[in-house]
């Protein structure tokens, strides 16, 4: 993946948390993603400025445990699955 | 990451309502033969106020209530629209507009847009004007629909376009989808008319053969592959007659599990169709939301399986489809208790093949249908 990309949710879209159900949750046109806390956590960051690199970054800051590189699979992994069903874009 | 698991354990706890249709009218300016208002809908005078429809989403909201459709009738006919998808934005909903398009103008849009509203879905009722006027008893209100969804489109909202299909219209559907892609939809629901209401009613002359749904299927699934191949991103939902199936669809997601809806007169229901059942449910003048949703008999009627009859009762697939739709059972039999006849399971099954023959045989032209009005339904309301 190309670490320079940027992404940022599919317009008219809307990520946010749902205090009912305890996690985030991305609406959409009559439907509604229920995200699990990781995927929650990596879609709330993107904000349309920060490329793949800058997302890690963050999410290293947030979350010590994980080692880079397997932090890095994961998250390249889930972005390609997002933008395959369409709910983020990239430039 | 996936769609919540629908459980149907034997003593639900049942969860938050997470969808909510707000049925702001049963007025309308068009007269769709498949609509699926209550044949009866003239004989509801006293719409609920601007007020009380901001208490029923605060009440919703609170429960958890997240997706909200404002529908009809035709919900632009409300004065208010706009005061009402900004309360419902302040309170963290993602704000449905579900219209004809008629009402609709560039001022409206923009005002709309300054209230919040996130996705307008329009409807079209065919590829050409002249089945369009038919079906709908407006010789206008085709071009109308389309000037609005070029304006919705460029004022940037998401666009879903809906085209309910039927015998009369079903064989368009190549021109049906190239004009969606031209008006540029992000998605195409292409549903085959839920036989409901005034559907119901035209049920014989409205159902297409088993070759007309065929070669709709096949041409839905060459465009996407057309699409596809030409990187354009627009959904394509199919949807079938239930008289086609063999199995009943999961209606609703189970009954009272995540939806409700409010109609005009504030009646609070677990689909738009329910109150054509023999029983009777509670209003948001007489009880709050809350009570209504966990503790009402209507409610509570036919969540989990204690009521299912035979074969539901014993049948692995009960947990994927609750028995099917209650209305539809009622509709056929006469008994709300029963299993879907679309089941093939089912003992009413019979009906249902009964129905594909009657429509068979229907030579009824789309203007012969009855239309859905106020004069139409002035004989059910005195039935």
């Amino acid at each position: 993946m190309n670490s320079t990309r940027v992404y940022r949710l599919r317009p008219g879209w809307r990520l946010q948390w749902e205090e009912a159900q305890q996690r985030h949750v991305l609406l959409y046109p009559e439907g509604m993603v229920q995200l699990n806390e990781s995927a929650g956590a990596i879609l709330t960051l993107l904000d349309g400025e920060r490329d793949v690199t800058a997302l890690i970054d963050e999410l290293q800051r947030r979350f010590p445990q994980p080692p880079r590189e397997e932090m890095t699979a994961d998250v390249e992994e889930f972005l390609q699955d997002a933008a395959n069903q369409g709910w983020i874009r990239h430039e | 990451m996936s769609e919540q698991p629908l459980s149907s354990d034997l003593k639900p706890i049942p969860g938050a309502p997470l969808w909510l249709l707000a049925e702001l009218t049963y007025r309308c300016p068009l007269q769709c033969a498949y609509c699926s208002n209550p044949l009866d809908f003239a004989a509801q005078q006293e719409e609920l106020s601007t007020e009380e429809w901001f208490d029923v989403l605060r009440q919703a909201r609170a429960m958890g209530a997240v997706q909200l459709g404002f529908s009809g009738g035709e919900p632009l006919v409300r004065k208010d629209l706009e005061a009402l998808v900004a309360e419902a934005r302040r309170l963290g909903f993602y704000t449905n507009l579900i219209t004809s398009g008629l009402g609709l103008d560039e001022a409206r849009i923009g005002a709309l847009r300054e209230a919040g509203l996130d996705h307008i879905q329009i409807s079209l009722q065919a590829a050409d004007a002249e089945v369009a006027a038919a079906v709908a008893g407006s010789p206008k209100a085709h071009a109308k629909k389309l000037t609005m969804a070029r304006a919705v489109k460029a004022a940037g909202y998401p666009m879903v376009l809906n085209v309910v299909l039927h015998r009369h219209n079903i064989d368009q559907i190549d021109d049906i989808i190239a004009l969606c892609a031209e008006l540029g939809a992000d998605a195409v629901e292409l549903a085959n008319c839920q036989l409901y209401g005034w559907a119901q009613l035209n049920r014989a002359g409205l159902l297409p053969s088993r070759e007309q749904l065929e070669a709709a299927e096949a041409t839905t699934q060459r465009w996407r592959e057309r699409l596809a191949a030409k990187g354009q991103d627009m959904r394509l939902l199919f949807v079938i007659p239930d008289y086609y199936a063999t199995r009943p669809k999961a209606c609703m997601g189970g009954w009272g599990s995540i939806f409700m809806t409010v109609a005009p007169d504030g009646a609070v229901l677990p689909c738009h169709s329910a109150r054509i059942l023999p029983m009777s449910f509670p209003t948001v003048r007489e009880q709050p939301l809350q009570a209504i949703w966990y503790q009402s008999d209507a409610f509570n009627r036919y969540r989990g399986e204690d009521w299912m009859p035979s074969p539901c009762r014993d049948c692995d697939e009960r947990h994927k489809d609750f028995g099917g739709c209650r209305c539809q059972a009622y509709m056929l039999t006469g008994n709300a208790d029963a299993t879907d006849p679309v089941c093939d399971l089912s003992p009413d099954h019979h009906l249902i093949e009964a129905a594909r023959e009657e429509a068979a045989n229907d030579q009824r032209e789309v203007h012969e249908l009855t239309l859905r009005n106020v004069r139409e339904s002035r004989v059910f309301c005195r039935e």
